[in-house]
């Protein structure tokens, strides 16, 4: 998905561009959670226990087992997709961070190594929280 | 051994490794106490949080209730559910990468405002306080009826177990009392349906025995829609009957499933684990840990309605079987003969043939007063006494009581004595394990949210740890005094409080992270629009006998339309209101990047905590 447009130049066009990205993964998944619970295990339910699975008129099936295990699906894939695109914009800002020690201003530098120091420690294991108090 | 030794014996076995491991969980400071330390990792928050979700209600009345209903039973399913796809998408990464400690705080710190903090906070309580009383009256019924100990010394003695517990441990003790509790009620729960699923079909799993077969060429599912024909009730799996129509199925799922998502208990689970990464994992894992139940729920429901229907319709006083009996005299469910000495049980197409019954809310006297007249009526033929069918049928109290039907189901299946007592644990674990969790949410926003946000920030570390053991003392002696003497509206009042979550937290947390213009003023008049929306409209249907103005839509539906009024009116004033400052915007900024990318935030540190 990040891939798909020009990398982005600055560290708020890299947030801004993975946020779009996490909105649009968001709505698409939640229109087929809506698809799934409310449309085939209610708005179209009746029309759809004409249709049988094995034992199951396909209706209530969705209602009583379908939706449920379609809504465990989901959130793998969020889970995953999330995941991604958080190595996406980890890379990005990796890029931006390298990019930035070679050029002249350094408060910009700075900024960007911190940036770069931050996202190595999010992929490491996080130090148990009492040590960190 | 006889079903009560077994029972005492599981019980007094679980209730001591839940006290063994509270005391292996004390905690000493604020930390551990609201938030378990946040080193929890994602696959036991997700158990934690599956027995903290699965109540008193889904795992005794939940089954029945689908029994009772047929396929509109499945908006309990997947509300119950499908709120979980909304939790993990839209807020629990986000709350805790804000990293505070309740929902109350995020309200008032996201909106800046003490006052949104307090509307937040009461909707907070009020939710808790409603839902933990129906736990403790659960954990009462169950001592009832498998140890006839009476239902208030079952409520003492759960609300001292969870007092000790919960004061010494705190979220931790509360975490690892609600792992274990978790693996009790899935296997109590899972077990006997098991067993009944290959006796009536053959199939191990019920989710698949339900689509399976009672005998060569009769799929269970066609012949309970064939049984409800017959007997006059609306059929199994044909959708839309009855006073569920398609809007009122509908907005109920809807509101369900916004109302789960938007229940303070659950989502402070979120805020136990160690990172971003970590709160999506561990949604992942609760709704799985929670489908196992939800997947068995319906396929039990539908074994259950074959029993009863099969082993009780047509039958004399001699052929009934061995659970009637037994569960005849807790009054839920009773048998007013018409005199030919033949049980009938039919439904609402034929009601005045129907003979089975349960007591209800009715006192134990009035009932043996009506059967004692019913008997007359009987006797004299009509001279004398009245038919006390006519009674209860006036009284909505035909057919047994949706709470029999997984107590009794091994009973029925005829599984043995051990299968029973193990119910019995799981009930408890159950009722337990959520009233735990409840309590928690009630401690904290007394003691963290009011004390300390609001009234005394200068307030000291062993102050806040030391108040919050009163406040969550005091909340379970509140909690177990509601559950002796319970309020006649306590059915009600759940729908009260998904119709509050559905209409004011959910809403307001959405808004506070997809929107960065919202400010105090919309945010404040949503919460007040939708509760005000929802709770009139809840009162007003149920008590004073308002028409159903709104579509038709019944009570447990409207938080459905509450939430939409409450986006509506936020997003509308936020228009016109000034937006919120430059803090909050940078709030939402940082709560949107990934963990650690961008400039480095230490979530432990970030707030003032």
């Amino acid at each position: 998905m990040p891939s798909s447009s020009a990398a982005p130049d600055s560290l708020p066009a890299a947030n801004a561009r993975y946020w779009r990205a996490v909105v649009r993964l968001t709505l698409v998944l939640l229109a087929i959670w809506a698809l799934l619970g409310l449309g085939c295990g209610v708005l179209f339910a009746d029309w759809l226990n004409g249709v049988r699975l094995g034992g199951f008129p396909l209706g209530f099936w969705f209602a009583q087992q379908g939706a449920i295990v379609g809504f465990v699906l989901l959130i793998l894939v969020y889970v995953l997709a999330m995941r991604r695109l958080d190595r996406a914009h980890r890379a990005d800002v990796a890029r931006l961070a390298a990019a930035a020690t070679s050029a002249p201003s350094p408060a910009q530098a700075n900024a960007y190594a911190r940036g770069a120091q931050a996202s190595a420690e999010g992929n490491a294991q996080q130090k148990p929280p009492e040590a960190a108090r | 051994m006889t079903v009560q030794a077994w029972t005492f014996a599981m019980v007094g076995l679980t209730f001591g490794l839940y006290l063994y491991l509270a005391i292996r969980a004390r905690v000493r400071d604020t930390q551990g106490f609201y938030v378990a330390g946040r080193g929890v990792p994602a696959i036991l928050n997700g158990m934690a949080t599956a027995a903290d979700w699965m109540s008193a209600a889904s795992f005794l009345s939940m089954a029945g209730t689908i029994s009772l209903l047929g396929y509109a039973g499945g908006v309990y399913l997947m509300g119950w559910t499908g709120g979980f796809v909304l939790l993990a998408l839209l807020l629990a990464p986000y709350l805790r990468k804000f990293g505070h400690f309740t929902v109350p705080d995020f309200v008032g710190d996201r909106f800046e405002s003490n006052t949104a903090r307090l509307v937040a906070l009461l909707c907070a309580l009020f939710i808790s306080f409603t839902y933990v009383a129906g736990q403790m009256r659960g954990v009462g019924i169950v001592f009832a009826r498998f140890l006839e100990i009476d239902v208030d010394l079952g409520v003492v003695v759960g609300m001292a177990l969870v007092f000790v517990y919960s004061t010494l441990g705190g979220m931790k003790g509360i975490t690892w009392t609600q792992i274990a509790q978790y693996w009790v009620l899935i296997v109590a729960y899972i077990v006997p349906v098991v067993f009944i699923s290959l006796q009536l079909t053959g199939e191990p799993v019920p989710s698949v025995g339900m689509g399976g077969e009672v005998a060569p060429g009769v799929p269970l599912l066609g012949k309970l829609d064939q049984i409800h024909r017959d007997l006059g009730f609306p059929s199994y799996t044909e959708a839309f009957t009855g006073g569920w129509d398609r809007v009122n199925v509908f907005c109920t799922t809807l509101a369900l499933m916004v109302g789960t998502a938007g229940l303070p208990h659950v989502i402070v689970r979120f805020y136990t684990v160690r990172n971003v990464g970590a709160a999506r994992w561990s949604g992942l894992w609760a709704l799985v840990f929670i489908a196992l139940l939800y997947l068995t729920a319906p396929a039990t429901a539908a074994f259950a309605r074959y029993y009863v229907c099969e082993q009780l319709h047509g039958k004399t006083a001699a052929e009934l079987p061995g659970w009637y009996h037994t569960w005849q005299k807790t009054g839920l469910l009773v048998w007013l003969d018409d005199g030919d000495g033949k049980l009938s049980y039919r439904g609402p197409a034929q009601q005045a043939q129907n003979e089975l019954f349960r007591i209800g809310g009715m006192a134990t006297t009035e009932f043996a007063d009506l059967r004692a007249s019913h008997e007359r009526w009987l006797l004299t033929k009509g001279q004398e006494g009245q038919d006390g069918r006519v009674v209860m049928t006036q009284k909505k109290l035909s057919g047994p009581d949706a709470d029999i039907l997984v107590l009794a189901t091994p009973e029925m299946a005829q599984l043995a004595a051990w299968i029973i007592a193990l119910v019995a644990a799981g009930g408890l674990a159950a009722a337990l394990s959520t009233a735990s969790g409840l309590l928690l949410v009630i401690s904290s926003s007394i003691a963290h949210d009011l004390y300390f946000r609001i009234l005394r920030p200068q307030a000291t570390e062993a102050q806040r740890l030391r108040l919050s053991r009163v406040a969550i003392g005091l909340a379970v002696v509140i909690a177990g005094v509601v559950g002796i003497f319970p309020p006649g509206f306590v059915a009600e009042t759940v729908a009260f409080a998904f119709g509050l979550a559905a209409s004011s937290f959910f809403p307001v947390l959405v808004l506070g992270i997809f929107s960065a213009r919202v400010s105090a003023v919309p945010a404040i008049a949503g919460m007040l629009a939708g509760m005000a929306f929802t709770g009139s409209y809840i009162l007003g249907t149920v008590y004073l006998g308002w028409p159903r103005w709104c579509f038709g839509i019944g009570p447990q539906g409207i938080g459905a339309v509450g939430m939409v009024v409450h986006f509506a009116v936020a997003l509308g004033l936020s228009r016109v209101c000034a937006p919120a400052s430059p803090t909050a915007r940078a709030m939402v900024a940082r709560m949107r990047e990934p963990e650690g990318a961008g400039p480095g935030v230490d979530i432990e540190r970030a707030m003032d905590h």
